[in-house]
């Protein structure tokens, strides 16, 4: 029997049937086409299919798609403002924090959430917030220099906006 | 459509880690309150499954080690999320995330321990979505808040259509992935008393990667006055059916001045207080060897945090 949901995806409506036993996942892949969030383990290990929901990180692969109606969904897709990469995509592009780019979108989900939940995280702080995403690359060490890149970012910014 | 609704596909090598949908059928009800809750679960009972976080039982119907023809999504219950200190006791509502727990004052304040199996439990994505009252509904031997709550002698709050009771965390879990509950039951709610002025506690965790669950687990509590031990209390998880409290240990270290030496002696008789098994993350043999070492460990941070105060 179909369920009738309605969510928003990186800022669109959508509205959509499911399934009760479809993963979130699968239909942000298969059905609306959204392919940053990707299908590893399955089983929760290695967060390579984090996306945000109502602005917390949790894995769409052990979320039911019925559950996401009437939240707010965010994908890497969703970070880029108007054809602009964000501050966290271009650190990991600056800094060498993509390898074969499976673990990536999940990573910048999770260090673009750290960042606004605390805008100056040591090197200490980065690595247990992202203690439950895997890169089998093993390119870590960039990805935690594109994270601290990222958070010098943030702090020009913020200290720009406060100058003005 | 990816829906393989009842499919005569079984758990093979090939299937059971990376079956890419939930190959289960199943009804699925939200509902809006907990009296609505409990009368579904009244009506269902066996054939149906809680969700709550999501974490253990969708894992288990990926794998078809369960196959629920009810799916009771408890998410919508937002009133047993909470957590809240009521004079001697804090009570912790069921549907309370592990990111709540981390992020909560009174849980570092107070339950030291528990906040310990919070920092290692999984990864910040779980702990979004995992619930404390799943972790014990799982009854994983594994299950990280098991050991701590033992410490400190919690209770859980059962509901059901016909009224609550009260189950002392020690007497909930009869075996792996069993516990006390009846079908039309539902874990509302847990109730831990607050530590005695003094005490001091600590769990420890031995795994292979961050996310992995205990190979083994050791929670401690501590209280020392006047160079005697007044209160010990010790509880292992991932080393027998059911997380165990090690009372016998417990009773030869009561009373005795407190020394090292003592302590380290003394912790030799957990290893015969539990029963581990061989399995994929470890050995009875090593699981036995390193029970001494961390409650050994577990009891000196314990002993520490009193001294040197707590808060990180």
């Amino acid at each position: 029997m179909k369920v009738p949901i309605e969510f928003t995806l990186n800022g669109e409506k959508v509205r959509i049937e499911v399934e009760p036993n479809e993963l979130l996942l699968n239909v942000l892949r298969d059905k609306l086409g959204v392919t940053s969030p990707k299908y590893v383990c399955g089983i929760g290990e290695c967060g390579a299919c984090t996306v945000l929901v109502d602005d917390e990180p949790v894995l769409s692969c052990l979320t039911l798609a019925v559950d996401v109606d009437g939240k707010e969904v965010v994908t890497a897709e969703g970070l880029a403002r108007e054809g602009e990469l964000s501050v966290v995509q271009k650190a990991f592009i600056e800094e060498a924090g993509v390898q074969c780019g499976y673990c990536t979108p999940g990573f910048v989900i999770m260090i673009d959430k750290l960042l606004r939940e605390n805008p100056n995280p040591t090197e200490e702080e980065i690595r247990q917030y992202i203690r439950g995403n895997l890169c089998r690359c093993t390119g870590y060490v960039n990805i935690v220099k594109a994270a601290l890149k990222a958070a010098e970012e943030f702090k020009a910014r913020s200290a720009k906006v406060e100058k003005k | 459509m990816i829906v393989m609704a009842q499919t005569s596909i079984k758990p093979s090598r090939h299937n059971l880690y990376n079956t890419h949908i939930i190959p289960v059928s199943f009804e699925y009800f939200a509902p809006a309150n907990l009296q609505e809750a409990l009368e579904l679960l009244d009506k269902y009972g066996a054939d149906a499954k809680i969700l709550a976080g999501g974490t253990d039982l969708l894992v288990k119907m990926k794998m078809r080690v369960v196959e629920p023809k009810y799916v009771i999504n408890i998410k919508k219950l937002k009133e047993l999320a909470y957590i809240k200190e009521e004079g001697n006791v804090v009570r912790i509502g069921a549907l309370t995330k592990w990111r709540q727990l981390e992020k909560s004052d009174i849980i570092k304040k107070y339950f030291p321990a528990l906040y310990d199996a919070v920092l290692v439990m999984a990864g910040t994505q779980i702990r979004n979505m995992a619930t404390i009252g799943g972790n014990l509904c799982n009854a994983s031997p594994a299950a990280d808040s098991a050991p701590p709550l033992m410490v400190y002698e919690a209770k859980v709050v059962l509901a059901s259509k016909d009224g609550e009771r009260e189950v002392p965390i020690t007497e909930f879990f009869t075996g792996p992935g069993r516990t006390v509950m009846k079908p039309n039951e539902l874990l509302k709610e847990i109730v831990i008393p607050k530590p005695e002025e003094g005490t001091g506690s600590a769990f420890i965790k031995v795994t292979r990667t961050a996310m992995d669950l205990a190979k083994i687990s050791a929670a401690t509590a501590l209280k020392v006055e006047d160079g005697k031990i007044k209160l010990v209390r010790i509880a292992i998880g991932s080393a027998a059916p059911t997380p165990v409290r090690c009372r016998k240990t417990e009773e030869a270290l009561t009373g005795k001045p407190f020394t090292p030496e003592l302590i380290r002696e003394t912790v030799k008789m957990v290893q015969d207080e539990i029963s581990p098994i061989d399995d994929v993350r470890s050995t009875a043999f090593y699981r036995k060897e390193v029970s001494k070492v961390i409650v050994e460990d577990a009891l000196m941070i314990s002993h520490e945090r009193v001294i040197k105060g707590w808060f990180k």
